[in-house]
């Protein structure tokens, strides 16, 4: 069915039903009860989860085929929240235009600096992507914020305000980013019990687009295209002596994975219409680079898997404070509530980045096939039958072969 | 006349930094074939290691002041340090404003014990790895130690000053004939300059003319063989990790006095030094501080007004520029060898 | 090809296994529930949620702190635990330590990073998950903007926290945004008349700027009222963000003839630009006949403290410090001190205010609807919080109140005592009308109640 395996085809219906009903799964806690610092089944998060995921999702085609390791994807990111918030300015909030323009200049980009940074391999191609990224960067932050030429507008970030032309803004159409009338703001909240599932059309139109950016990349990964771009991945050289050009593929990987990532950075914007110069800066390209890594370079659904993990780090550790860990251990006693919480305390709230260095290390070190390779060993140990004991362990750790 | 040379000199010290911890991370990548990005933390943690020792010499007892009074109104609490007591006022006074540069000697140890512990510890387990695995484990490495000392230490900068005896400047110009004060250059990034080229030279001399040296070379051009001599080649790796990290954590050491340190620093800097070290041609040891040198002084002459009055912003992208053209002229950096790093 | 296959099927037992293991609700009835009361967040049953945004994470860690602690003792003294600090000397009367319009205040905290992304994500968390009826917070310019325009959106009041661009209650001003920070405006009229005394009309200035918008904004006030004096700018040098080492931009300070160096710098960027301008020895040299001198607009205690010695002597100004001695400020700084073991900073200070004029205002009002709220806000005054008669605007939700021209303390007493208050400039001296050049082009739209 639409040209998949079967086992492919299982993959998308999980990504599918996960992305579908994400407000359920994300808030498996009642509202008032304590543990509901952990749901995350809210409109911003989940819209994280998804947009993020594409993100991945298309750097993963760059590097998890070809092995190129790009540190500039942030860049692409960047261009594309700029291109759809400057659609918003000039013509109207409708998302359409903005997140179509995100596209096609993230694709120019990347034409241009993938065509100069594939001239090499190894750890100098990710310098020179590093150095067009920050260089970005750089740029975007101060240079192409001055009065006489604002189209960053700095540090400050792009954003729409009311003397802009908006062309094309009709007076009964949303004063905010809007698909054809539908705010992309307005979310239903549904009560159930002690449940509130909030159900936002912003977190369903990226869902949807994230379900089409998955069902793409199965589709590469399993072309004759995407055998390619394995075959460069193991081994160049080769590739070359056989008479291939190999740099067309590869350009076409690095402008596929480029567009993914204006995609996403038009749909973060599409979400909350204001873009920042930091979304360029070479700790977002690290973080992409993370979630890939973390997830399972090279696999299908890893990449969305650490883009979830991370963000979910970033957003529910970070808001759990030393008053909330009073409340959770208020049932103990008092010398033991104490201690406890003097051991909690810097993991969490301002110690989150603590946390995430520690889990970066604990999957790394044991889990060298990402967070993949975790589900594998969970999946392997309900298994009636070990009749491939090293299986588990051996296929993530070159899932691209 | 006068801005060149101010620049050249400001060139050298900026280079100074990034050439020392472009050493240390060739040194590691050379020798382990890893890819260290906690290399920027052992630089904060060098810094670290002063501000600890200093606080170490001032710890200090409590003398209330009844004629004074604190900001709730209460009797003042007076601190006196113990160095003062146990060796004189004059002495205390001199080793808590000598701190930094007596920093060095404790640094050292500690610095290498530090690295040994890591590489024992943690990235022994990674040669095997690729480097993407490599990359992500140090990342998170760098990202615990500097989250631990952001808990010990806060997130401000903490002043750091120089001994008294070089607070002050130097009159270059009139050292060079030219007019009085019209190039004048702190004494302490002088001996920063200084020190840098004593510590990069001891580092050449070290591989160059030591046995230990000599095999540690022999190892980064085939590792293999030298261990088929016999010559357990991992423990001499290891113990160059723990001198890269040292040199990283001495350029930490000495840095403080220009910049006041805080825990993320380091991350300040690890791009810059990846930057530096793949310009110099990843694995060349010359190559890393020859570069380390060429962007310090290219960074400075980009910072001018004359330079950012023509190109708006150049200050900020100068490096990356350099890195992208010696890149595409220069396919291994400026003195790399060939197959580090491509596959 | 095989392996694939293998893999594959791992990869959906995983995802099952994770599938499953989280629970879904058994029953479902569809009973959706409706948004009551008007306004987004209303509110229900015996508690209100305030949001916190302050940066936890980054290089204004510790100043988000500090301003997490002045909010849990506002909370405190709102919920009548603790002397009560403030609440006893502010001129309105109308708390009572019950909480506000009787419901017992609850807080929840996010991290900002200091980073525009970061923070409308968390503040948009604070809102979307925690249901927080207001935000306040933040210790920077470009983050307080952008949670300021994203709560007008939501409809919800933000609480602006350290925040001294001009554009926050200028160019990007909200209805649903109040500041009670001062800005570079002030800062500039407040510092004209001492630099004048202390330095005279003939002066030199270099300004080091740092190249982002609040940087800008300070660099124009003060080369306006600089120039008002008589001063002649000689040159403005725009320096990277986190540059670190300044020595490239310090070093031809001397040779342009300039006699005072500005460093309109805030954070990490002051306490290296000063620190290496002193070792450069700019201070001990003579210049056109006067002695140079450095000037520091705007002046942290916490940042002082990071420059040490250099700090010493040189001018700034500030919003608040705790060395004031009126009763409001003492008042705050006994009860911080006392829970706390120090004195509170400004960002601290104008924190702890904003809590409390929020509660205040809704008690005023008698509901938390923003509109509501904003009308008891607007051309409120109010006396005894520590900067004297307090005025807050209704025309752009600025607080007009008194500012504090500072010096470096030469021989501190304690690790706390870096300033000391030159001048406490009079409010009328910084006033400015509402369509103030500098402020051009604010567009406040209407207040917003959201949902």
């Amino acid at each position: 069915m639409m040209g998949l395996h079967k086992k492919d085809l299982n993959l998308l219906l999980i990504v599918m039903v996960l992305a579908l009903f994400a407000p359920f799964i994300l808030n498996p806690f009642p509202t008032d009860s304590a543990l509901a610092q952990f749901n995350a089944g809210y409109p911003d998060l989940m819209q994280r989860f998804v947009i993020f995921g594409i993100f991945a999702v298309g750097f993963n085609i760059l590097f998890g085929l070809t092995g190129y390791l790009s540190f500039g994807h942030a860049a692409f990111l960047g261009i594309g929240s700029y291109s759809c918030v400057w659609m918003f300015k000039l013509l109207s909030y409708n998302v359409v235009p903005g997140i179509l323009l995100s596209v096609v200049m993230a694709g120019i980009f990347s034409v241009a600096i993938g065509f100069i940074s594939l001239r090499r391999s190894g750890i100098y191609f990710s310098i020179l992507t590093l150095a067009f990224a920050q260089m970005s960067f750089a740029i975007a932050y101060s240079v192409l914020s001055n009065p006489a030429f604002n189209l960053t507008n700095g540090e400050t970030g792009l954003q729409v305000y009311a003397s802009d032309p908006q062309w094309l803004q009709s007076a009964s159409a949303p004063n905010a980013p809007h698909l054809f009338g539908l705010p992309m703001r307005a979310t239903e909240t549904l009560t159930v019990g002690g449940w509130d599932f909030q159900f936002n059309v912003g977190y369903y139109m990226c869902a949807i687009i994230m379900i089409l950016a998955f069902y793409l990349s199965i589709r590469i990964f399993r072309s004759p295209f995407g055998l390619m771009l394995r075959a460069v991945k193991s081994n160049q050289q080769r590739m070359i002596y056989t008479g291939l050009n190999t740099k067309p593929y590869t350009l076409a990987a690095f402008i596929i994975s480029g567009m993914y990532a204006g995609l996403a950075g038009g749909l973060l914007s599409a979400m909350d219409p204001l873009a920042g110069a930091e979304r360029m800066q070479w700790t977002a390209s690290g973080e992409v680079v993370l979630m890939t890594i973390l997830g399972g370079a090279g696999t299908l659904i890893g990449p969305v898997l650490g883009a979830g993990f991370i963000k979910y780090f970033e957003n529910i550790f970070s808001k759990i404070n030393d008053n909330i860990l009073h409340q959770w251990f208020s049932a103990l006693p008092d010398g033991l509530e104490d201690f406890l919480i003097t051991i909690v305390h810097p993991f969490i709230g301002k110690g989150w980045h603590l946390t995430l260095g520690l889990m970066f290390m604990m999957v790394v070190i044991f889990l060298p096939g990402g967070l993949v390779e975790g589900g594998q060993r969970i999946g392997a140990m309900f298994k009636r039958k070990p009749k491939d004991t090293n299986g588990g362990l051996s296929a993530p750790a070159t899932p691209a072969e | 006349m006068d801005a060149l040379i101010i620049q050249i000199l400001n060139g050298l010290d900026k280079g100074s930094a990034y050439a020392l911890i472009a050493l240390g991370l060739t040194l590691i990548f050379g020798t382990l074939g890893v890819v260290n990005f906690a290399h920027g933390a052992l630089f904060m943690l060098g810094s670290f290691c002063a501000v600890t020792i200093s606080r170490l010499f001032q710890v200090s007892y409590v003398v209330v002041d009844e004629t004074k009074t604190d900001f709730l109104g209460n009797p003042l609490k007076v601190k006196m340090p113990y160095v003062s007591d146990w060796f004189g006022p004059e002495v205390g006074a001199w080793i808590i404003d000598w701190s930094v540069p007596l920093s060095i000697l404790f640094a050292i140890p500690i610095m290498v014990l530090i690295g040994v512990t890591i590489e024992r510890g943690l990235i022994k387990h990674f040669y095997k790895r690729p480097h993407a695995d490599q990359i992500l484990v140090t990342f998170g490495l760098a990202i615990v130690l500097q989250e631990i000392v952001k808990y010990f230490f806060g997130a401000n900068p903490i002043p750091m000053p120089a001994p008294d005896a070089f607070k002050g400047s130097l009159d270059f110009g009139a050292l060079i004939g030219m007019q009085s004060s019209s190039i004048i250059y702190p004494y302490w990034r002088l001996i920063y300059f200084a020190f840098a080229g004593v510590l990069i030279t001891s580092v050449f001399c070290f591989l160059q003319f030591t046995t230990f040296g000599m095999v540690v070379r022999a190892g980064m051009a085939d590792r293999e063989t030298v261990g088929l001599l016999g010559i357990n080649i991992d423990k001499r790796f290891t113990i160059m990790f723990g001198i890269a990290a040292a040199v990283a954590g001495l350029a930490g050491v000495m840095y403080t006095p220009i910049n006041s340190p805080n825990y993320h620093m380091g991350m300040d800097f690890l791009v810059l030094s990846f930057v530096v070290v793949v310009v110099g041609g990843m694995g060349s040891l010359p190559g890393a501080v020859l570069a380390g040198f060429l962007l310090g002084i290219l960074e400075s002459f980009a910072s001018t007004t004359w330079a950012s009055n023509m190109l708006p912003g150049i200050n900020q992208i100068i490096i990356y520029l350099v890195a992208i053209i010696v890149l595409l002229t220069r396919p291994r950096g400026l003195m790399g060898r060939k197959g580090v790093m491509e596959e | 090809m095989s392996n694939f296959q293998f893999t594959r099927r791992g990869l959906i037992k995983a995802a099952a296994a994770t599938g499953a293991g989280l629970a879904m609700p058994t029953i479902i009835s569809p009973a959706f529930a409706q948004t009551q009361a008007g306004y987004t967040n209303a509110p229900t049953g015996g508690t209100v949620t305030f949001g916190f945004n302050v940066p936890q994470t980054g290089a204004y860690a510790d100043e988000g702190l500090d301003e997490l602690r002045a909010y849990e003792l506002a909370v405190e003294h709102l919920n009548g635990v603790g002397d009560g600090g403030m609440m006893n000397t502010f001129s309105s009367k109308a708390l009572k330590g019950n909480g506000i319009l009787g419901k017992k205040v609850q807080y929840v905290t996010g991290d900002t990073q200091t980073n525009t992304d970061a923070a409308r994500s968390s503040a948009r968390s604070l809102i979307e998950k925690d249901k927080a009826v207001m935000i306040t917070g933040g210790s920077s310019s470009g983050v307080a903007i952008g949670v300021q325009g994203l709560c007008q959106e939501a409809g919800i009041i933000f609480m602006a926290g350290l925040t001294h661009s001009n554009d926050t209650t200028g160019k990007d001003g909200k209805a649903n945004g109040f500041r009670h920070f001062f800005n570079t405006e002030m800062s500039g009229a407040a510092l004209g008349p001492i630099l004048e005394k202390a330095y005279g009309k003939d002066r030199k200035a270099y300004h080091l700027t740092a190249d982002y918008t609040w940087g800008y904004s300070q660099e124009s006030s003060m080369k306006t009222y600089t120039e008002a004096l008589g001063w002649e700018t000689v040159e403005t040098v725009k320096t990277p963000v986190g540059a670190g080492d300044f020595s490239s931009y310090i070093a031809p300070v001397l040779n342009s003839g300039a006699d005072t160096l500005i460093l309109n710098h805030y954070g990490g960027d002051m306490v290296n630009s000063l620190t290496q301008a002193v070792q450069f020895g700019l201070r001990d040299k003579q210049v056109n006949g006067k002695d140079f001198t450095i000037i520091v607009p705007l002046y942290s205690r916490l940042m002082a403290r990071g420059a040490g010695e250099a700090a010493k002597g040189i001018f700034g100004s500030t919003n608040w410090h705790w060395s004031l001695t009126d009763e409001g400020s003492k008042a705050f700084v006994k009860s911080f001190g006392e829970k706390f073991g120090y004195p509170p900073s400004q960002a601290a200070h104008t924190c702890y205010v904003q809590a409390i004029l929020y509660a205040d205002a809704a008690e005023r009002a008698g509901t938390f609807n923003p509109c509501g709220i904003a009308e008891a806000l607007e051309d409120f005054e109010f006396d005894g919080m520590g900067n004297g008669a307090t005025l807050y605007r209704a025309g752009d939700h600025q607080c007009f109140k008194d500012v504090l021209v500072v010096k470096g303390k030469e021989n501190p007493t304690s690790e706390f005592d870096l300033l000391e208050v030159v001048e406490i400039t009079p409010r009328a001296q910084v006033e400015y009308a509402l369509d103030h050049p500098d402020f051009a082009g604010r567009d406040m739209g209407k207040c917003n109640p959201g949902a």
